[in-house]
């Protein structure tokens, strides 16, 4: 007990060292790409800086999780439609970008509707030539959809294995939709082929360590941000909605009310996070909308340790790192490796490295005081 | 048309800054606070609540008594919202009716309730706890921004000081005995002011001190508050009560000071008779 009592203080210091170390290493890597030459065994190749935004992405997508599954107990298994829709928004305005540079040179069409032979530009299409309101909608749809589900799934009061089934069907459900060529978002290939995002080239290592940067910012403002709410007054009500949903319904919360905006939060940093996903990794196809990309958010979350913030971070980038390493040695194996590893987890580590990590911690300093 | 609720709430500038809304007044102009009548409740077709009748007049500290399965805890629920009742009316005050109203808006209007068994956030400090329960509003926009005034600091040094638990302030609750759990959250209930109180057995697996000073702490609520105290224990309910109900089969058997109820013959028969 006295130690989950100092692991509840100390997630405030390691919270600022992660902030920390998050800038340190965003401004050494950019640095060591932009600055140093490319023959120094210093020089960060440009591949390396897209790898780190695409991890950085994903850290965000796990910390969205975090902020519902760790504080709230809300097991989401569709987060990852939330990430796709964003994806798909700001995939969308990277097409009409292309104009004219298309295969078939149709100013107005993406290749893909060239080729289903339509004729015109589907109205839920236009205004993705206009960056901001791109933008907007890939915020907008996302959070429309987490408050409409949100609100239907919570004032029903489903909970648990219940509610992370409907989050699974929702992400499956998008995913048959978004794989039909006729609902016009290029169907399984997708929308892909970029060319630049509001004129800047995406191959160039500017705009590459650009998108970096911007990940990074949005990481580590969402980290500030997720922090300052769950250290408010609002913080210890949604985890008393965790404990004991009933109980603080009895002291007169509507804790259905306050499920649904941390859901629509929720939401949110995911859409962020799959909009600077896809300029990065050139492409959005409906197998992000797949359920079990939406898993694997979970086991990073509980791998890293969940209600710490910090440690989705943490979990999302080691085991991203352990994929694309196990991937290029043995690709079929990567499913089994990654059951193994949530198993052992949860048998052996059940708050995660960053609980392990603190407990460590505090035991140390709790030897040191007493020395 | 109506708005789906977070919109309303957003719609609304005094849902949004509860501080704006009118307090609800409760009309106790007959002194009575509470209407129970011909409440029923079944589950399955086993009425738990069988035609209940209950009046709790402004003030009072009233105890329930009765066996096992005698519906007890099931008004409670009926009565804070929890569980909805196949008829009878419920009101609060001459005019509010708390049929109609969901858990949290119940409790919003001043009715605390202490469950049978402990409920109290154990993955937060005792202070967290109280600070919970405070009487403040409990939006969401509010709570994000929220930090404690002086008196409500005051508020709550006082309370812990009251339940005995000014040591283990920054204690998890988790960590608490089941007595200190049980006067936790009685002394969420006390942070919250509220109007009325229903205590459902909460000297269980208190020591015979800790009783006794429960026992004390109900007596000098009665008067500023109305308390409704559920228990078991008759010694207990000897040293607090005024009046004494007793419920049977869901239904009121018997009514009055704890000698008339005692003394009554169908009470003896069917409660204290094989009970004690
Ligand atoms: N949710 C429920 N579903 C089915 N039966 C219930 C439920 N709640 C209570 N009961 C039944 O209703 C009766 C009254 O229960 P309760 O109000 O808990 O009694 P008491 O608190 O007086 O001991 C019991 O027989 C109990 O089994
Ligand atoms: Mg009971």
């Amino acid at each position: 007990m006295t130690e989950s009592r100092s692991m509840l203080r100390l997630s405030g210091r390691e919270g600022t060292l992660f902030i920390g170390v998050l800038f340190a290493v965003t401004v050494l890597a950019s640095l060591a790409n932009l600055v140093i030459p490319e023959d120094s065994f210093l020089h960060v190749s440009t591949y390396t800086i897209t790898l780190l935004g695409k991890y950085l992405c994903y850290a965000l997508l796990a910390l969205s999780v975090d902020v519902i599954w760790g504080y709230c107990g809300i097991l989401s298994l569709g987060h990852g439609a939330f990430f796709a829709l964003g994806g798909y928004g700001m995939g969308m305005y990277l097409m009409r970008q292309i104009g004219d540079r298309g295969v078939y040179g149709n100013p107005e069409l993406p290749d893909f509707m060239v080729f289903l032979n339509w004729q015109e530009l589907p109205w839920y299409w236009y205004g993705f030539d206009n960056f901001g309101f791109a933008m907007l909608m890939a915020l907008l749809v996302p959070g429309v959809l987490a408050f409409v589900f949100g609100w239907l799934a919570f004032r029903s009061r489903v909970t648990g294995v219940y509610l992370s089934i409907m989050t699974q069907a929702l992400t499956y459900a998008l995913m048959l939709a978004f794989f039909r060529n006729e609902m016009g978002f290029g169907g399984n290939n997708g929308l892909t082929d970029f060319k630049d995002l509001l004129g800047f080239d995406l191959q160039a290592d500017g705009t590459r360590v650009a998108l970096f940067m911007a990940t990074a910012l949005c990481l580590g403002g969402a980290f500030l941000a997720s922090r300052y709410i769950m250290g408010s007054r609002l913080g210890r009500v949604i985890l008393s909605i965790r404990d004991g949903e009933s109980r603080a319904r009895f002291l007169g919360y509507r804790t259905e009310l306050f499920k649904v905006w941390l859901f629509v939060y929720s939401a949110l940093l995911a859409a962020v996070a799959g909009i600077l996903y896809v300029p990065q990794v050139g492409i959005i196809n409906p197998g992000e909308f797949s359920p079990l990309n939406s898993i694997e958010v979970v086991v990073w979350v509980a791998v890293g340790g969940r209600g710490t913030l910090y440690g989705a971070v943490i979990g999302a980038l080691l085991v991203n790192y352990a994929k694309t390493r196990f991937t290029a040695i043995l690709p079929e194996g990567w499913l089994f490796a990654l059951g193994a590893l949530f198993v052992y987890v949860t048998l052996l580590l059940p708050h995660g490295i960053a609980g392990w990590f603190t407990r460590r911690f505090a035991s140390k300093s709790v030897k040191e005081a007493a020395a | 048309m109506s708005w789906p609720a977070p919109l309303e709430e957003m719609r609304h500038r005094d849902r949004v800054f509860p501080h704006l809304r009118p307090k609800a007044k409760v009309d106790v102009s007959k002194n009575v606070l509470l209407y129970v009548e011909g409440v029923s409740v079944s589950f399955d077709g086993f009425k738990a609540l069988n035609n209940l009748n209950l009046y709790i007049n402004e003030g009072e500290l009233r105890c329930l008594i009765g066996a096992n399965g005698a519906g007890k805890t099931t008004m409670m629920d009926v009565i804070t919202g929890k569980t909805p009742c196949d008829e009878g009316t419920v009101y609060f005050g001459q005019s509010i009716d708390l049929l109609k109203r969901s858990e949290p808006e119940i409790a919003q209007l001043g009715i605390g309730r202490k469950f049978q068994k402990p409920t109290v956030f154990e993955a937060q400090s005792v202070f967290a706890n109280l600070e919970l329960a405070l009487k403040a509003s409990k939006g969401i926009w509010y709570s994000l921004r929220a930090s404690l005034s002086g008196p409500q600091r005051d508020r709550i040094d006082e309370i812990l000081a009251l339940i005995n638990l000014s040591e283990a302030r920054e204690q998890l609750a988790g960590s608490l005995s089941h007595g200190q759990k049980q006067w936790l959250e009685i002394g969420m209930l006390l942070v919250s002011d509220p109007r009325l109180l229903f205590l459902d057995e909460p000297v269980a697996g208190m020591t015979a001190q800790e009783t006794e000073r429960t026992a004390e702490l109900l007596n000098t609520l009665a008067g500023d508050h109305t308390v409704v105290v559920v228990e078991h224990d008759m010694e207990f309910v000897r040293s607090i009560a005024r009046t004494v109900t007793v419920l049977h089969q869901g239904s009121v058997l018997a009514e009055g000071t704890m000698d008339e109820v005692q003394n009554h013959p169908e009470v003896i028969e069917v409660y204290l008779g094989s009970d004690e």
